[in-house]
């Protein structure tokens, strides 16, 4: 099973780019508010037409503008989970479950008995009677995820599965959603939080604006961020600069020192939190960096304290506890930050 | 709709409740305005001989006016719903210039005199120099005036505004979403909007309906102008009244408690959906 979508759809004032390709793999498209994330999974669905491109499924064209095709969400075998869910307020979970099967010409009887195995499955047996109205986040939740699968989808798609739960069925959901998504097929799904990218994605599509910026395994892209809004996510300082010569120039004119001489022209820089010291005032040797600046915030973290600081370098160090208490650390206090020049991540913009 | 600023405590003032009474002259001038809706209520059931009211409703004549107006109100009821869900439809949904005109031209009914809707309707419906009308009689062999077809037509003239208004905000409030949704599970248009769309449309559409039919019941002015004031097939029930009251006011009495039993029935029912008494 195999999505291949290339191509542009315009909401609003965003056109929002649909590039992806997903195999039988799990793909997050994380990104803020407003990136066009819904849309993107609109057009999979057959919710919101492309305007430019393609989108097919195992090979099947869904839409193509330009060669006059589009194929109706009815006829797509695209299954949907949508954001609170949206379970039908005047049937019970069974038939919410049954709905696909009916529609697909599956006898009344042999989608009931589906549509139970279905609840069964999603932990949801002693619910079938019960209206939407009567269950709990998680377990609407689950109903649609029941919903959208009992049809067997070549693609699902999900959209912010998680975000109408509060903070304990969240975790729960989360674990349990990874264990029903793991069967195969092609899967999308649509988040905001990277820890739900992290525990429940093969890959990560970041995008912002409309803009795919990124993509790879989490741990690839909290490696080498590219751009304020990922470092942001994964907790990376991040900045932008031309590399030459063992030295990267910002575009505030600081300059950083780094042990990587092969990347050289635009490029990105990444800092781990951890890997920045904190002085009183700046210390000697020759292979470091060192930024003077203004204590802006002070947040512990147990035991260990995220110090920010603003200066000519902004930058975020994670130090103990201990130290933060021995260095005095408040805000609007002056200290020096110090970064090991083969600490710093460059890669080419 | 009160905006949330309304409830904002004003300064020097107790909350809402007993400091933020009504003045004196408005509550006066407000009793007053109900005695004026419900005096002639009371002189209605007041009048009434209650033991000549049973009696009055078998005389053959009222009869035949009762049976006429149920019938035809439920059939002008049931245009009103063929023609008027497809209206609310294209005005909750569509995109298009003039949407607001064609808006203003499905509920001036509403507010047209139901006598110049008796003459517009006989200007394009009439049987010899109507609009339409005598290419209809011709090709159809279908005569609107002195007939029921007539009566239905005038009632359904006038009543569907009514379902049009209520079945449209109905349509407004609808999340789309669960058509979409729908539409992802398989559902073809026709299956959505049955299971899914009517569905939720189902308590709107009662209350257009029930309204529909509260006013086409009661429609006077439009019918005894287009479609006459013939007995037992365009003499309806408020017709009656007005014809009774000259020759035998007990039955008029009778009928229009019929009619006021049935708006009092339509009002309850509806109290909280039409009047936006929304908890």
């Amino acid at each position: 099973m195999t999505l291949v979508a290339a191509g542009t759809a315009r909401v609003g004032a965003l056109d929002v780019a649909v590039d992806l390709t997903v195999a039988d793999e799990i793909v997050a498209v994380l990104g803020p508010n407003g990136a066009g994330k819904t849309t993107l999974l609109r057009t999979l669905a057959g919710l919101h037409p492309l305007d430019t491109g393609r989108i097919t499924l195992d090979g099947t064209v869904l839409d193509d503008p330009a060669a006059g095709v589009f194929v109706r969400p009815a006829h797509r075998s695209v299954g949907m989970v949508f954001q609170d869910h949206v379970l039908f307020p005047f049937l019970d979970a069974r038939e919410n479950v049954a709905f696909g099967l009916r529609s697909r010409g599956v006898g009344r009887r042999e989608a009931r008995r589906r549509a139970d195995d279905w609840l069964a499955r999603v932990g949801l047996a002693d619910c079938a009677t019960a209206r939407p109205d009567a269950l709990s986040g998680g377990q609407t939740q689950r109903v649609a995820l029941a919903r959208a699968l009992a049809s067997e989808p070549r693609l699902l798609c999900l959209d912010e599965p998680l975000a109408a739960l509060d903070a304990q069925a969240r975790v729960e959901i989360r674990r349990a959603l990874r264990r029903h998504l793991a069967a195969a097929g092609a899967r999308v799904l649509v988040t905001h939080d990277p820890v739900d990218a992290a525990v429940l994605a093969d890959r990560v599509v970041i995008l912002e604006a409309g803009r795919v910026i990124q993509t790879g395994t989490m741990d690839e892209i909290a490696l080498r961020p590219r751009s304020t809004y990922v470092a942001d996510l994964v907790g990376c300082n991040h900045y932008r600069g031309v590399a030459a010569d063992g030295r990267v120039t910002l575009a505030g004119g600081a300059t950083l020192v780094v042990a990587d001489r092969t990347v050289t022209g635009v490029v990105h820089v990444s800092v781990h939190p951890r890997s920045v010291g904190l002085h009183r005032e700046a210390p000697g040797g020759s292979s470091r960096n060192h930024f003077a600046g203004t204590v802006t915030d002070v947040d512990g973290l147990g035991d260990r304290v995220r110090v920010r600081i603003e200066g000519a370098v902004p930058i975020v160090a994670e130090i103990t506890a201990a130290a933060s208490t021995e260095l005095g650390l408040a805000p609007g206090h002056g200290v020096v930050a110090s970064v090991k020049a083969t600490e710093i991540t460059v890669y080419p913009a | 709709m009160l905006g949330s600023a309304s409830f904002r405590p004003e300064p020097g003032r107790r909350r809402r409740g007993t400091g933020a009474a009504v003045p004196v002259p408005v509550v006066a001038l407000a009793v007053l305005g109900a005695a004026f809706f419900a005096l002639p209520l009371l002189g209605l059931l007041q009048q009434a001989a209650w033991s000549e009211v049973v009696r009055d409703l078998g005389s053959p004549e009222v009869r035949a006016a009762l049976r006429l107006s149920l019938e035809c109100s439920l059939w002008a009821t049931a245009l009103a719903t063929v023609l008027g869900v497809p209206v609310a439809w294209v005005l909750a949904r569509g995109q298009f210039r003039g949407r607001s005109l064609l808006r203003a031209l499905v509920l001036l009914p509403m507010v047209l005199p139901p006598v110049v809707g008796g003459v517009a309707l006989l200007a394009a419906f009439g049987r010899t120099n109507g609009l339409v009308g005598p290419w209809l009689f011709d090709t159809f062999g279908i005569q609107f005036t002195f007939s029921k077809t007539g009566v239905v037509l005038a009632e359904t003239f006038v009543a569907m505004p009514f379902l049009v208004l209520t079945v449209e905000g109905g349509w407004r409030a609808l999340d789309a979403r669960y058509e979409d949704a729908a539409a992802t599970l398989g559902a073809g248009r026709w299956t959505t909007f049955r299971r899914v769309t009517l569905r939720l449309l189902g308590p709107s559409l009662a209350a257009g309906a029930a309204l529909a039919w509260a006013r086409a019941l009661g429609e006077f002015g439009a019918t005894i102008t287009f479609a006459g004031n013939v007995e037992g097939r365009t003499r309806t029930t408020p017709l009656a009244v007005y014809l009774l009251l000259e020759t035998h006011p007990g039955a008029a009495l009778a009928l229009s408690l019929v009619l006021l039993a049935v708006s009092v029935v339509v009002l309850v029912a509806l109290r909280d959906r039409w009047f936006g008494v929304r908890r």
